[in-house]
């Protein structure tokens, strides 16, 4: 038997059970590299050539990347406050709605770590490799 | 006597590589990435033990973090904060930057491999179901095709244009540089600097049909003086008949149709379907590194081609008199 949770008492809201804010920061994270990977690939066919120089793309992609990072911070912080929800010694792992929503914004979190790990690693590209070669 | 110091000799001189023989013995010879003879494969060996030492260090550190936890401090108690800041540490800090560091190697070493800036000689390179068709491009802006064999001169930086008529091949020199595929449609490059003069072997590394693993060629570093005379050579005409056997042979190359498909330059022979045969007899293998060459594996070619590589572009030609095999045979090994 679990011991019913504190807050388990007041009305669960609908979005507590949403599972869509986890999604965000790996979506992000996917539109970043796909808008960025097509960007390039016109880029080298039809503006500069094959041995052309990645200069203009460089901030086209420096400032998606920006846009991309911002929103997956902003996502990473709405799941952190979702995970501090309660006070200091809520818990999140016991079959109560409240720890639900706990965990669930301490995932969403987690994996706007890896995306925004992801999304730099996928821009660095850009920094180092200077030409269409 | 000698031979015993020879050996006791030789043993010295490389016990830790006989004790590692049964392990190591894979990586050796004309066709290891791990025995670079180009700064291209320099490069990638050096990222191949960077990433191998990586590997082996995270190893010991993992197997030790849990020797420690479950057998040096089994029964002492983990204070939560220290195995926190282990987790955040071990767990994501530490991997994250490593995979960055590496990440930034990769990238810098791609670009300086696709830095076509300083070559002296362009090769074009067409992988064909299954063989390759080499052309050089000589300072005068003539070209010289030849098939299944490419020399350079050693150090020397040197492009090569890849593209194929049929399917997708890959092409690789592992002594030399990493892989590159040719691509129907596309030309691909790709830029090799040998150091070391020798004789290495080519491979199509991208399954490409029913005789792909007999997709070869002989790859061959020479001194720059030797490599001009060597290019010259494959320039010009083919060498006449030398004898009444040979004669006969050009005939019959001649007769049987063989010029729709191949060159001798120098005769009326100059179909452009199969490789072209003006040096044939000067190479090292034969149909891509299925045969040495000479005139007994020539006859044997032309007689059994289907029986020799699987689905072969080329129809056999064993139901010809055995004196007319035996005569183009001698022919076309005498084209040096
Ligand atoms: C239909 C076209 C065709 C005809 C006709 C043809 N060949 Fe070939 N030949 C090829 C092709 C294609 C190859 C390459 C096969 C491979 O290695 O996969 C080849 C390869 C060869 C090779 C090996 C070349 C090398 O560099 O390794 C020789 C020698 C050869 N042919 C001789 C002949 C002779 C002699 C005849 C006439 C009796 C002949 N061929 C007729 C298409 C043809
Ligand atoms: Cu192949």
């Amino acid at each position: 038997m679990t011991k019913p949770h504190e807050h388990d008492d007041r009305a669960p809201a609908a979005r507590w059970h949403s599972l869509w804010l986890l999604t965000v920061g790996p979506t992000i994270w996917a539109l970043h590299f796909l808008i960025a990977y097509c960007t390039a690939a016109v880029w080298c066919a039809k503006v500069v050539g094959r041995d052309g120089s990645l200069d203009g793309l460089r901030s086209i992609i420096g400032i998606l990347t920006l846009v991309a990072l911002a929103g997956i911070v902003l996502t990473g912080w709405f799941g952190y406050r979702q995970h501090s929800f309660g006070d200091d010694s809520s818990t999140h792992s016991e079959a109560s709605s409240g720890d639900r929503h706990r965990f669930l914004g301490f995932s969403t979190l987690l994996l706007c770590g890896l995306s925004f790990v992801a999304t730099a690693y996928v821009a660095l590209s850009v920094v180092f490799i200077g030409t269409c070669q | 006597m000698t031979r015993l110091l020879q050996l006791r000799a030789m043993w010295r001189s490389s016990r830790p590589a006989i004790l590692l023989f049964p392990l190591l013995s894979g990586c050796n010879g004309p066709q290891s990435a791990l025995q670079p003879a180009g700064i291209e494969a320099e490069r990638v060996a050096a990222l191949f033990w960077w990433m191998t030492g990586g590997g082996i260090l995270i190893w010991l550190v993992v197997m030790g973090l849990f020797i420690y936890a479950t057998h040096i401090r089994r029964h002492k108690e983990h204070s939560v904060r220290r195995t926190r800041w282990l987790i955040l540490g071990g767990g994501i800090i530490f991997p994250t930057v490593v995979l960055a560091a590496l990440l930034v190697y990769g990238l810098i070493l791609m670009a300086q491999l696709r830095d076509f800036s300083g070559t002296t000689l362009k090769i074009a390179v067409s992988g064909e179901q299954w063989w390759w068709r080499v052309r050089y491009a000589r300072e005068d802006g003539s070209m010289v095709e030849l098939a299944n064999e490419i020399r350079l001169p050693v150090g020397e930086r040197v492009a090569f244009e890849l593209s194929s008529p049929d399917v997708i091949h890959a092409f690789w020199i592992p002594s030399l540089g990493g892989k590159v595929d040719m691509i129907p449609g596309r030309t691909t490059q790709m830029i090799l600097e040998p150091t070391k003069p020798g004789t290495y072997l080519g491979a199509c590394a991208e399954y490409c049909g029913s005789a792909h693993a007999l997709m070869k060629f002989d790859v061959v570093v020479m001194e720059k003086a030797a490599f001009a005379e060597w290019l010259e050579r494959q320039a010009a005409p083919a060498k006449p008949p030398q004898d009444a056997t040979a004669q006969q042979g050009l005939q019959a190359f001649l007769a049987n149709g063989c010029g729709a498909c191949h060159s001798v330059r120098g005769t009326e022979a100059r179909g452009q379907v199969g490789p072209d045969l003006t040096h044939a007899g000067s190479r090292l293998s034969l149909g891509a590194g299925t045969l040495p060459t000479n005139a007994e594996t020539f006859s044997r070619w032309i007689g059994h081609t289907d029986q020799l590589k699987p689905d072969v572009r080329m129809p056999a030609f064993g139901m010809l008199p055995a004196d007319q095999l035996a005569a183009m045979a001698r022919y076309l090994s005498e084209l040096e």
